[in-house]
């Protein structure tokens, strides 16, 4: 079982100060101990991307990544996207406009891939859209209103560019 | 290649629908892009306990001594349960064949029949010490002869999976339908086509998960189950030896995947068995490798043999269809997927007559399970592969030979040979528009000209069936003896004292947007706004009749449950209605919330005054009817309700959706890769209920199919060893392998629907395989190398057809 170990971890833009096993890994973690349950374990094995989250922006897998090794760093769950009335984000908002989901089981891992997408890759090629999601599996809807909801919300950036250079992103 | 013909079958009556058809939203997304789904895995009750799987590493073995005394001193684990201990509990698991001798069971008995079986659980305070525990449990085997493939296990001095069974076969049914040997004698000449469709599955992102919990003080076991399975709680009960009303399964639970495969019948017994026995909530989440190899959830793994004969001017005049399926260990349901295709058994195409010889094989392999189609998508292969055969012999375009066979749409119902009538359809018009959406002339000008850059390319076309609203008489077929003919679907719709309006059914949905789908219908049908409709999900004690969404069924079914409901609610605010306007309820008739006279609609009373009464004043109820407007409403599934007859014609599900894929592969010759350049579907499943939902199954299917085509296969080596453990050897289809894919939507209505509308839940699945397939060997047949006839088509396949080759027909490319 091995050693215990404290972790501080800021998440969703909260410090969390916990107590976890050395094995636990970041998806168990997040899931177990804090009650974040959006964040979905698919192949345990960091193949499927179902268990994607933000550290420090950039999405990882968080089943292959021990909670300690993210202590002292800040991690971004699906549950950090919403407002805090439950508003949708602009890429939450396109996928329900174009329906970019059916079971909903890869979705959070998804979104996540795609937030990361619009917030650090200025203005993405098709080959930057299909590394972006290429790593996400989605056994329901063969990506194509994925595909359509990403063009959705970099649509949207695009316009939000225009008209207000401060802003990128509906986070 | 084809003449421009519009359209024939444009729903007439699609501009009367005021919701269905209609872009909108699908209500399930929003709690999913926000991480708020409830998936199993999500539910841990106060005082939970988990599983740990052991597992055999043999194909088939005597199981000698079990030694859990190592395990139980683990700190946390709580129990070790063992095959032999479970057995003596509980009944096997349900055959839907006649095979008393195969036992299957949650934990084996005596001896595993395969590589990856559960052997034995242990029960700990964690998943983690679980699994631990599971480690520690140490078991003697003795090693026991086993047969992987399915011809050898079909020989009689092959080793037995079930020795006490006698044979390997599990079931062997021959049938004969129509004129054979005239229309044989009809034909030009005949084409046979061996294919092999390989053990694959729908491999959920969601593993298989239950949680299970016993109050014995009200004598009920709880169950959340990510599940997709017909009498779900009948059979547990069944297998614990307590009564069906003790166990209450609960259907609000998002499930992440299915496609069919979520049965999870012994992962439900094991976890139930254990929660009553330790008095605590009881947690089994599948990893993926257990969820890969334990969980029998495997899916056909057939050998076809297709002959057509046809006349010179390329007529089909008979279709005899070979199957060898391998049902793996225990067959359970999977010996019914051979049943299924007898109702498409000729595809849209005009065949007067069929023969059809099915054979179920246990092997050593994992358990086999329902698939997307139940069996349709290999037959559909296997069929189109015949078909592609005939036109490379007679030199015919493919397009105009399926053209030149298929039914009119004049002709329909249309009875085929096997005595199922289809519904409806426009074969021709859905060609038409496939060929128009993938500007044919430019795709051949495109295949052309990868041609001649040096690569392979080829073009892939399938026309295909989609059989919908599934029902229960493949049962029958596979087992005369067994003469279930009911499978029905029902909804209850409440007007509660506030006036709001309320849908309650009682299934699990793993993706398919039934709330969104009910709540449009019942929009539909009582004229208000879907948005203003609620829909719950009754638990298995609460709720009603329902065999689960299976078998592209519920649009079928279930809307017509809703429909019947529906229009009783109506009858009984008619007939409030009309008392209140003194006049008899013939005088009067519902519209949109209001109940108004039919020869002068400015007489009428509204929604509000009608609950009003209804709930609240007896004086001015008609007298003797029930207050509260509440209406539940118990549906057959349409066209059901008849056995096979004695000659074995049979009617299989009512509905027909069609569909055509035209794909362009394009194959580098130096590695084999197939990339699929263009993908173009055109779809008829009649009236749609919400577009962007049957938009996504189609896309969805189609990308299943891709995986099946190209990638997906569960491997095993001679010695019995998977060889696919993980999602690095099990190759699922990413945004890198799968094309834009582009889908116009046909509308033939069906006439034994409420609205016209067919299913959808099996789209694109039905038909990519097929299309895929074509295209490679369409490439590969053109620079003179032979098809390949087996699924998945790895590189390596490609690489050895291309290196096969003389140089003579390597000339001809």
């Amino acid at each position: 079982m091995g050693s215990n170990h404290e972790v501080h971890i800021e998440v969703n833009g909260e410090l969390r100060t916990c107590t976890t096993e050395a094995r636990t890994s970041l998806a168990d973690f997040l899931r177990d101990q804090l009650g974040l349950t959006g964040t979905h374990l698919g192949c345990e094995h960091g193949v499927c991307g179902a268990c994607t989250v933000l550290l420090n922006g950039t999405p990882i897998r968080s089943c292959i990544m021990l909670a300690a090794q993210a202590d002292g760093q800040s991690v971004t769950t699906i549950e950090g996207l919403s407002g805090p009335d439950g508003e949708l984000n602009g890429v939450q908002e396109a996928f329900c406009k174009t329906h970019a989901l059916q079971c909903g089981f890869c979705t959070p891992g998804m979104v996540l891939a795609v937030q990361a997408l619009v917030d650090n890759v200025p203005e993405p090629t098709q080959q930057d859209i299909d590394d972006a999601i290429g790593g996400n599996i989605c056994r329901c809807t063969g990506y194509v209103q994925i595909r359509e909801a990403i063009e959705l919300v970099l649509g949207d950036v695009a316009k939000v560019r225009t008209s207000d250079d401060a802003t990128v992103g509906a986070r | 290649m084809t003449k421009k013909v519009e359209p024939v079958a444009v729903a007439k009556d699609k501009t009367l629908h005021r919701y269905l058809s209609k872009p909108a939203r699908v209500r399930e997304d929003r709690r999913f892009v926000t991480g708020n789904g409830r998936f199993v895995a999500d539910l841990t009750p106060s005082g939970t306990m988990h599983i740990g799987l052991v597992t055999s590493p043999y194909p088939h073995a005597r199981i000698v001594a079990i030694n859990v005394e190592q395990a139980l001193k683990l700190p946390g684990v709580v129990a070790v349960l063992t095959g032999a201990e479970l057995a003596k509990a509980t009944e096997p698991l349900r055959q839907y064949i006649d095979v008393p001798e195969v036992q299957w069971r949650p934990l084996a008995v005596e001896s595993t029949r395969y590589a990856g079986e559960w052997v034995a659980a242990v029960v700990a305070d964690s998943r983690a010490l679980a699994e631990d525990g599971a480690e520690l449990v140490v078991v003697d085997y003795e090693p026991l002869p086993f047969v992987m493939d399915p011809e050898r296990a079909a020989q009689d001095d092959a080793p037995l999976v079930h020795p006490s069974h006698g044979t390997n076969v599990m079931v062997k049914r021959e049938f004969v339908w129509g004129d054979v040997a005239a229309n044989r004698a009809r034909a030009h000449a005949t084409t046979k086509v061996r294919t092999r469709w390989n053990r694959n599955s729908t491999v959920p992102l969601e593993t298989f998960g239950v949680v299970a919990d016993w109050d014995q003080h009200r004598s009920v076991l709880d169950i959340w189950a990510s599940i997709q399975m017909p009498q779900f709680p009948e059979q547990i009960a069944g297998a614990l030896r307590i009564p069906t009303n003790q166990v209450r399964v609960h259907f609000d639970v998002d499930v992440g995947g299915s496609y069919g495969v979520k049965r999870g019948i012994k992962h439900g017994v094991l976890a139930g068995f254990l929660a009553r026995q330790l008095g605590v909530p009881i947690k089994l989440i599948e990893d993926r490798s257990e969820n890969m190899h334990g969980g029998d959830f495997h899916g056909p793994d057939r050998i076809f043999e297709v002959e057509l004969a046809y006349t010179a001017d390329g007529e089909f005049t008979n279709i005899r269809i070979d199957v060898l399926d391998d049902e793996g260990a225990y067959p359970g349901r999977s010996p019914l997927q051979l049943a299924k295709p007898i109702g498409a058994i000729v595809g849209p195409y005009r065949i007067p007559s069929a023969e059809y010889n099915a054979i179920a094989v246990t092997t050593n392999k994992t358990g086999q399970v329902a698939v997307r189609g139940f069996g349709q998508s290999p037959t559909n292969y296997a069929i189109e592969a015949a078909v592609d055969a005939v036109a490379r012999e007679l030199g015919m375009d493919r397009m105009e030979l399926r053209r030149k066979n298929f039914i009119q749409p004049d002709e329909f119902p249309y009875k085929i040979p096997s005595g199922t009538e289809y519904d409806s359809g426009d074969y021709p018009g859905v060609l038409d528009k496939a060929i128009e959406i993938a500007n044919l002339p430019e795709l051949l000008r495109e295949c052309e000209t990868i041609r001649a850059e040096g690569r392979l390319a080829g073009i892939g076309v399938a026309t295909c069936l989609e059989p919908g609203g599934g029902n229960a008489i493949f049962e029958n077929i596979m087992d005369p003896s067994t003469d279930k003919s009911t499978f029905p679907e029902s909804c209850r719709i409440r007007v509660d004292g506030g006036g709001a309006v309320t849908a309650i059914v009682s299934i699990s949905s793993a993706g398919q947007a039934h709330e969104t789908m009910v709540a449009t219908l019942v929009g539909e049908e009582l004229g208000i706004d879907p948005d203003r409709v609620a829909v719950v999900r009754a638990d298995s004690l609460s709720g009603f009749p329902s065999q689960s969404p299976v078998g592209s069924r519920m649009a079928i079914v279930l809307g017509r449950a809703l429909h019947g409901a529906a229009s009783e609610l109506k009858s009984k605010m008619c007939a409030i209605g009309a008392r209140a306007l003194d006049l008899t309820p013939d005088e009067v008739a519902y519209c949109d919330g209001s109940v108004a006279s039919v020869k002068d609609p400015s007489v009428s009373i509204g929604w509000d005054d009608l609950v009003g009464i209804a709930h609240r004043k007896q004086h001015l109820m008609p007298p003797g009817m029930q207050p509260g407007l509440e209406v539940m409403h118990v549906a057959h599934t349409p066209k059901s309700g008849t056995l096979t007859a004695p000659d074995g014609t049979v009617q299989l599900y009512p509905c027909f959706s069609f569909e055509v894929h035209v794909v362009l592969a394009d194959i580098d010759p130096s590695t084999g890769k197939v990339d699929l350049k263009r993908y173009f579907i055109a779809h008829d499943c009649g009236t749609v209920i919400n577009p962007d939902v049957v938009r996504g199954m189609v896309y969805g299917g189609t990308a299943h199919g891709i995986g099946v085509a190209l990638y997906e296969q569960f491997a095993f080596n001679d010695d019995g060893q998977p060889l696919t453990q993980s999602f690095m050897d099990y190759l699922l289809p990413s945004a890198h392998e799968v094309p834009v894919i582009v889908d116009a939507e046909h509308c033939t209505p069906s006439p034994y629907t409420t609205h016209g509308q067919k299913g959808v839940g099996e789209a694109g699945y039905m038909g990519a395989p097929a299309a895929i397939a074509g295209a490679v060997n369409d490439a590969l047949t053109a620079c003179g190398a032979e098809p390949i006839h087996s699924l998945p088509i790895k590189p390596s396949d490609i690489w050895r057809a291309l290196n096969a080759r003389t140089p003579n027909q390597e000339g001809s490319s």
